[in-house]
């Protein structure tokens, strides 16, 4: 079975282009809204690895990314921030708050696969 | 432009977005300081302009991005909304709408527009704000191409310590190494001394550090972006250790210099070790100055650099001899000479060592065992010299699968794999007349006409598949068809009509197969012109055996047919087993030996004359070659069985002693001694005295064939009898 990957973004289109590359890749792809569908979804059900965006209503990523690594089955899940800016300061605080990595919108798919094949191994 | 799959929904989302902005925009007016209001539209602003990056939408994305500007710094209470500036984001907002009604075309929109409201939204950030916002640094992304690589490999010393807490940003470091083994040539050494003992160890944390030593044509960059989400927090550290840059020396930094440089050392301990007198590493380890994984690191990083270092060298000495002349054509007869010369000096070296070895002169073994290992490496490139491709005969056999296949009507094409194998010329001459005989047995014999083909739901055309491949000093040829196969039951029947098979044999299918090398058989109900005229397979099989090589059939029935030969790379030089019987000496090729066992007289007593030995449970039989060569003498108390493998039978041959492994040089019988039957050549010892080579299948079959005869007269006897 392959591995199972979350992407938690409010962009209906990445959503699909995040989900599309990676089941192409033969992973499997949970999808949520925002950060609360997410941390809900995470609850209830084991994922591999997190690709979550930043700014997302409800919950915002960083929020899900420290609620995520409180959860004990996702407590060394490598998880990948999506941002816009370049902005170091948005880094760090992912980083901060558990981030493994992260990835520069606008990307192209080969690049989401080599993040995902470098941080799940 | 993205796949357009994503813009379409990517579109659709848009205006859902311009729609809530509108609305939000509208609620703004009367809410000015509400900041859920302003998240929203920051947040509609963000996907619009974030997505449309990612899906082509360039111009969308770059005009959005000086809105979300704006509202960036609303949100962070650096700029207060006004009317002028709800006014322009509306006007913006409207001005997106037209831009993705108008995406694609061309001069849909209004670029003078565009350009106006983007000054607009400066000067609303001007006005509020002296200095404009940082300009936006580009970010390393993570390539997954990575930079062109470089021609030269280069060598890294890497070390990595990842912080404490890597565990918890779900960073796997064996990851990033494996990452960092898929660049190039690489030996990582894990280093504990960090480790705690185990009751103050956290297990949630990381103690280990590793150092890597990478030689990679990738480039510093590549390494980099396998640590590009670790290296704020983990401690990296990237050295070049060897350059691509032309370098004379092999000798790389000695241990102590590394360490020093790596930091792991001082200068004045090593000084202060070095006065005594043994290995460094060992040294530094007894006095626990060094962890032995430190040495055992550095180290690594010294034969490294060493190995790199040494094949660069290589490579320019090969270039170099290639810029002065590619080849050069020499009559393969001077060769042909070379290689006798070779195999004197391998016999008079061998003479040389024993010499050496009996007068006990320490002086005289040295230079012996100096002229033994440079008369090796001699010997193993004059026969590389005379290594060709196998190619050159494949392409022959082109032409003769065209015109045969024409001539019988059938539609056959030849493929081949490994035509690059080397073997020794004088090897692929003799294989040349064997192999015709094969393909043509595959041609007239194997495939089937055209119609025929089709009625069994295969293609009309066939195939003759030749390939070659190399298996440790052998070369395994496989001539494969996809005929109909052999004829199990019309082969068996020959066999029994023939007289070489009872008729209430039950042999395994291999074994019937197999008994088309026979001598005169021919299962061809028709002769053809191709194939039947009385020379059979059996011809094949003397010429494989002749070349010290194996043959074996295999079919499929309707599938086809494999035929597959094992030949040695060469025929001057072979590695064998050096054996005694009475004072005369004998050679077994070693290829053909599986092992070796001892036979007492309790043994031969208990098989009753059946010449059976039971190995591991399983009976062996054997020939004693003492008999078989009629040599007399006292038969020793324990004799030796050397047991052989020849066409998956195991036989043993019983001698008085086995003494070792021997290079032989193979010397010709001359005319003389042509019909000599078990012996394939000889060869002279290192005392100068002459031993025979046996010619182990050849023996097999004379005591097989002995065995039929003298089983058919019991037979005969039997039947007068009744």
């Amino acid at each position: 079975m392959g591995k199972v990957i979350m992407t938690a973004d409010d962009s209906a289109s990445i959503r699909q282009m995040v989900s599309f590359t990676l089941k192409q890749s033969g992973y499997e792809v949970l999808q949520a809204v925002d950060g609360r569908d997410a941390l809900q979804q995470l609850g209830s059900r084991k994922v591999d690895m997190l690709i979550t965006d930043l700014n997302m209503p409800n919950l915002d990523g960083i929020g899900l990314i420290k609620g995520a690594r409180a959860l004990p089955a996702c407590k060394f899940i490598p998880i990948i921030m999506l941002t816009t800016e370049s902005q170091d300061t948005k880094k760090q605080e992912g980083k901060a708050a558990g981030a493994t990595g992260w990835i520069v919108k606008p990307f192209k798919p080969e690049q989401l696969l080599a993040v995902v094949k470098k941080v799940l191994g | 432009m993205m796949d357009n799959q994503y813009a379409d929904t990517f579109k659709e989302e848009a205006y859902e977005l311009l729609t809530e902005l509108e609305n939000s925009l509208l609620e703004l007016e009367d809410r000015p300081d509400d900041p859920e209001l302003i998240s929203r539209v920051f947040r509609a602003m963000h996907t619009i302009k974030g997505s449309g990056a990612m899906f082509g939408f360039d111009d969308i994305a770059a005009f959005t991005h000086q809105v979300e500007t704006a509202f960036d710094q609303v949100r962070t209470g650096k700029l207060t909304v006004s009317r002028k500036m709800i006014n322009l984001t509306l006007a913006a907002r409207d001005q997106i709408k037209a831009m993705l009604d108008g995406a694609g075309k061309e001069g849909a929109v209004d670029a003078a527009l565009t350009a106006q409201l983007i000054a607009g939204f400066k000067e609303l950030l001007n006005e509020e704000q002296a200095a404009a916002p940082p300009a936006e640094t580009a970010m390393p992304q993570p390539s997954p191409s990575g930079p062109p690589p470089v021609e030269d490999p280069v060598t890294f010393r890497i070390r990595f310590r990842p912080a404490r807490n890597i565990f918890a940003n779900g960073t796997n470091p064996v990851a990033l190494l494996n990452e960092l083994r898929q660049l190039g040539d690489c030996r990582i050494v894990a280093q504990m001394c960090d480790v705690p003992l185990l009751v103050e160890l956290d297990p949630e944390s990381c103690y280990i550090f590793w150092d890597v030593i990478l030689t990679t044509t990738s480039g510093l960059d590549a390494i980099k972006d396998v640590f590009i989400f670790v290296e704020d927090d983990c401690e990296i550290s990237i050295d070049t250790i060897d350059g691509g840059g032309n370098v004379d020396d092999e000798a790389y930094k000695k241990l102590g210099e590394i360490l020093v440089e790596r930091g792991d050392m001082a200068v004045e301990d090593i000084e202060a070790v070095l006065a005594n007198q043994k290995r460094l590493g060992e040294m530094l380890v007894e006095k626990g100055m060094a962890a032995p994984s430190q040495i055992h690191s550095a180290l690594l990083e010294q034969q490294q650099v060493k190995e790199v270092r040494q094949e660069r060298r290589q490579k320019e000495e090969r270039a170099r001899a290639q810029e002065a002349g590619a080849s050069i054509r020499v009559p393969a007869e001077k060769l042909d000479v070379l290689v006798n010369l070779v195999g004197e000096l391998v016999t008079i070296q061998a003479r040389m060592t024993q010499t050496a070895v009996g007068r006990e002169d320490a002086e005289l073994i040295n230079i012996a065992e100096e002229v033994e290992r440079l008369t090796a490496e001699m010997r193993d490139n004059v026969l590389n010299i005379r290594m060709l491709p196998i190619g050159t005969t494949f392409n022959k056999f082109k032409r003769l699968v065209r015109d045969l296949s024409g001539e019988l009507g059938k539609e056959i094409e030849m493929a081949t794999d490994g035509a690059e194998t080397e073997l020794d010329k004088t090897v692929i001459e003799r294989l040349n007349d064997p192999m015709v005989h094969l393909i043509r047995n595959c041609i007239d014999h194997g495939i089937e006409k055209p119609e025929v083909r089709e009625a069994a739901g295969k293609p009309r055309q066939g195939t003759v598949r030749l390939a070659a491949v190399h298996s440790g000093d052998r070369v395994l040829l496989t001539i494969e068809d996809d005929g109909a196969g052999l004829d199990r039951e019309a082969i068996l029947a020959k066999a029994v009509e023939k007289g070489m098979v009872a008729p209430s044999a039950e042999l395994p299918d291999q074994e019937i197969y197999n008994l088309i090398f026979a001598p005169g058989f021919s299962t061809a109900s028709k002769v053809t012109s191709v194939s039947g005229r009385g020379v059979g397979m059996d011809v094949v099989k003397r010429a494989i055996d002749a070349l010290r090589g194996s043959i074996a059939i295999n079919c499929r029935p309707g599938l086809g047919t494999v035929i597959s030969i094992r030949i040695p790379l060469t025929m001057a030089i072979i590695e064998s087993l050096l054996v005694q019987i009475g004072a005369d000496r004998f050679l077994i090729p070693l290829s053909l030996v599986d092992e070796c066992i001892e036979l007492t007289r309790a043994d031969v007593a208990a098989s009753h004359g059946r010449n059976m030995a039971t190995v591991r449970g399983h009976l062996v039989p054997y020939i004693p070659l003492r008999q078989k060569f009629s040599i007399t003498g006292t038969v020793p108390d324990i004799e030796q069985v050397v047991i052989t493998e020849v066409n998956g039978t195991r036989v043993g041959f019983v001698v008085d002693r086995v003494i070792g492994e021997h290079q032989t040089v193979i010397k010709s019988l001359g005319r003389a001694f042509k019909n000599v039957e078990g012996m394939s050549g000889a060869t002279i010892l290192g005392d100068g005295s002459v031993a025979l080579i046996l010619d182990i299948p050849q023996l097999v079959r004379s005591v097989e064939e002995g065995d039929y005869l003298a089983l058919s007269n019991e037979q005969s006897t039997l039947k007068k009898m009744i």
